[in-house]
């Protein structure tokens, strides 16, 4: 077949993000969140990256804490359920284990700025951020008349796009609460999707709605089940809060990273073996029943 | 967190409270932890309309279900009225359809201003905080603002190090001044009181205090001479039945214990 995406994750990540890279990731914000993605990174030893996110739950302090970043533009940073990063707050407090340079965003700006270099503008004007400390220190966010600002466009080299299904071609199929997946994807100079299925063309061309963004977007599509763990999935696994809380504890002193990325990320192979690690947690996970959304009719 | 022998905890009083806030039909942007307990509430009791909004892209029609830790667990996606993205929800807010928003912090001043990005300097800050989310828009684009925080003299302080959320600024007329076309702080709903601030100039004050504490305990709690009201009072304390649905929706007292 020609035209066929499909790569390994090692692959992917070799070939689409090297040193320096701009990264979209957690474009869902806590769901559907490429983790696996994010542990190739740091088995990779990448270094200097730009990650850009709306909020991130635990995964941008991880890829901080194994030295992976140089700049980071987002709205928020930390564990939602668990609290701050502590990676995050050492590298902006102390320097550790590297400087890493902050641009603050909301919620709001960081996803109008995907969403102008979706659009191909420069900027979009939006009322939010007036009067705050965001506005007065990030500078591609201007107040340019009395009551509207301006936020720049942002594209990603690349958007790690975690989905339920796609097809070998890079047709791609997600639902639940897409938060900037879609702009971030349209914005980027590649995307690479990780998918939990990869099925048929006929099966995604099916259902056209449910259809993230055009085939010719999408340079690599990665096969990786449960690589969004331990953030949910919709329709494949619940989330782990407790692998939140364990992090969280693990990483409150800088001597308990190392060990975490090492036993979690650096001495597993690949996305198998880590599943294995959690043992039977792992199935634990996984929906009791199905919940079928009704057939659509597109005759 | 103790329960003061109150047979309730200060969260719940605050879940309560919060719940008030919430008139019936309105839409509101709801977040996480315990203004996602005051959604279900209010909605189980005198606002069976309301419409929950989240950012992540998310809009409900009927309460949160029980147990969910953050606002894109699979259980909130289930039965949602809308599941799209973030910039249409936040478009809503920007046009004006949010009557109610919540926000958490970590610090806020006597003009309501709140901080969730830094502590000290900001360019190198003591303690570096997440940051804001979603939290700065809502704040900006709400019609009215509810901020839920713990109440100590180091988080109610005279001035934030960081504007991440206006309230009213300098006070008087200056979120006209920096072109907000609406909104502003209607309540901090804290551990030990609620504060509400003066139509004119801006500043808060104490407009009741939680059953198990008084006046001068919330004054000793506030870094600043925090003015009362002359009607200050005492929060009505949570009914049977609403404890028992806080409970319900918080069944492992993740949120509230």
């Amino acid at each position: 077949m020609s035209n066929v995406k499909i790569v390994s994750m090692a692959e992917a990540i070799g070939r689409w993000v090297p040193d320096g890279t701009s990264v979209a990731m957690g474009t869902a914000l806590e769901s559907l969140i490429p983790f696996a993605a994010g542990h190739e990174l740091i088995r990779q030893r990448r270094h200097d990256l730009e990650l850009i996110g709306p909020i991130s739950d635990m995964l941008f302090d991880q890829l901080i804490g194994a030295g992976c970043v140089g700049r980071i533009r987002a709205a928020w940073v930390g564990n939602v359920s668990a609290g701050l990063g502590h990676n995050f707050r050492r590298a902006v407090e102390s320097g550790l284990p590297g400087p890493l340079e902050i641009e603050e965003h909301s919620n709001f700006s960081i996803a109008l700025a995907l969403l102008a270099g979706a659009m191909g503008v420069p900027y979009l004007p939006a009322r939010t951020l007036l009067g705050t400390d965001l506005l007065a220190r990030n500078p591609s966010i201007e107040r340019v008349t009395g009551d509207l600002v301006h936020v720049s466009a942002i594209e990603p080299d690349v958007a790690i796009l975690h989905v339920q299904r796609a097809d070998a071609q890079g047709h791609v199929h997600c639902w639940g609460n897409l938060g900037v997946s879609k702009e971030a994807g349209l914005a980027a100079k590649a995307v690479i999707v990780v998918a939990e299925e990869i099925v048929d063309t006929e099966m995604i061309l099916s259902d056209p709605n449910r259809v993230l963004l055009p085939p010719y977007k999408v340079n690599a599509v990665v096969h990786c089940p449960g690589g969004a763990h331990p953030s949910p999935v919709q329709g494949h696994y619940a989330r782990d809060h407790a692998q939140y809380e364990e992090y969280h504890r693990a990483t409150r002193a800088m001597e308990g990273v190392e060990p975490w990325l090492d036993a979690w990320v650096r001495d597993l192979p690949d996305r198998p073996a880590y599943l294995a690690k959690l043992g039977e947690r792992w199935p634990a996970l996984k929906p009791v029943e199905p919940r079928l959304a009704a057939a659509v009719d597109y005759a | 967190m103790a329960s003061h022998g109150a047979g309730y905890t200060p969260q719940e009083l605050m879940v309560v409270a919060a719940s008030r806030e919430i008139r019936d039909e309105e839409v509101v942007f709801v977040g996480m932890r315990l203004p996602l307990l005051a959604f279900a509430l209010a909605k189980r009791t005198h606002a069976p309309r309301a419409i929950g909004l989240f950012e992540n892209g998310l809009v409900r029609d009927t309460p949160s279900p029980p147990s969910i830790r953050t606002m894109s667990d699979s259980p909130n996606v289930q039965g949602a009225a809308w599941a799209t993205g973030l910039v249409e929800v936040m478009s809503l807010l920007q046009r004006g359809d949010v009557h109610l928003g919540f926000i958490g912090g970590a610090e806020v001043d006597r003009f309501g201003n709140i901080n969730t990005n830094a502590i000290g300097n900001p360019s190198r800050p003591t303690v570096k905080l997440p940051g804001s989310g979603g939290a700065a828009d809502i704040a900006a684009l709400a019609h009215r603002l509810v901020a839920l925080m713990e109440h100590e003299p180091r988080r109610l302080r005279e001035r934030v190090d960081f504007v991440t959320s206006v309230g009213y600024g300098e006070g008087g007329a200056w979120r006209k001044k920096q072109g907000l076309v609406r909104g502003g702080p209607s309540a901090v709903i804290t551990t030990l009181g609620v504060l509400r601030f003066d139509a004119g100039t801006g500043e808060a004050y104490l407009a009741s205090h939680h059953p198990f504490t008084s006046v001068d305990a919330v004054q000793a709690a506030t870094g600043w001479e925090l003015r009362i009201a002359t009607d200050c009072g005492t929060t009505p304390a949570p009914t049977d039945a609403e404890l028992r649905m806080i409970r319900e929706a918080d069944p492992d007292g993740f949120w509230t214990r």
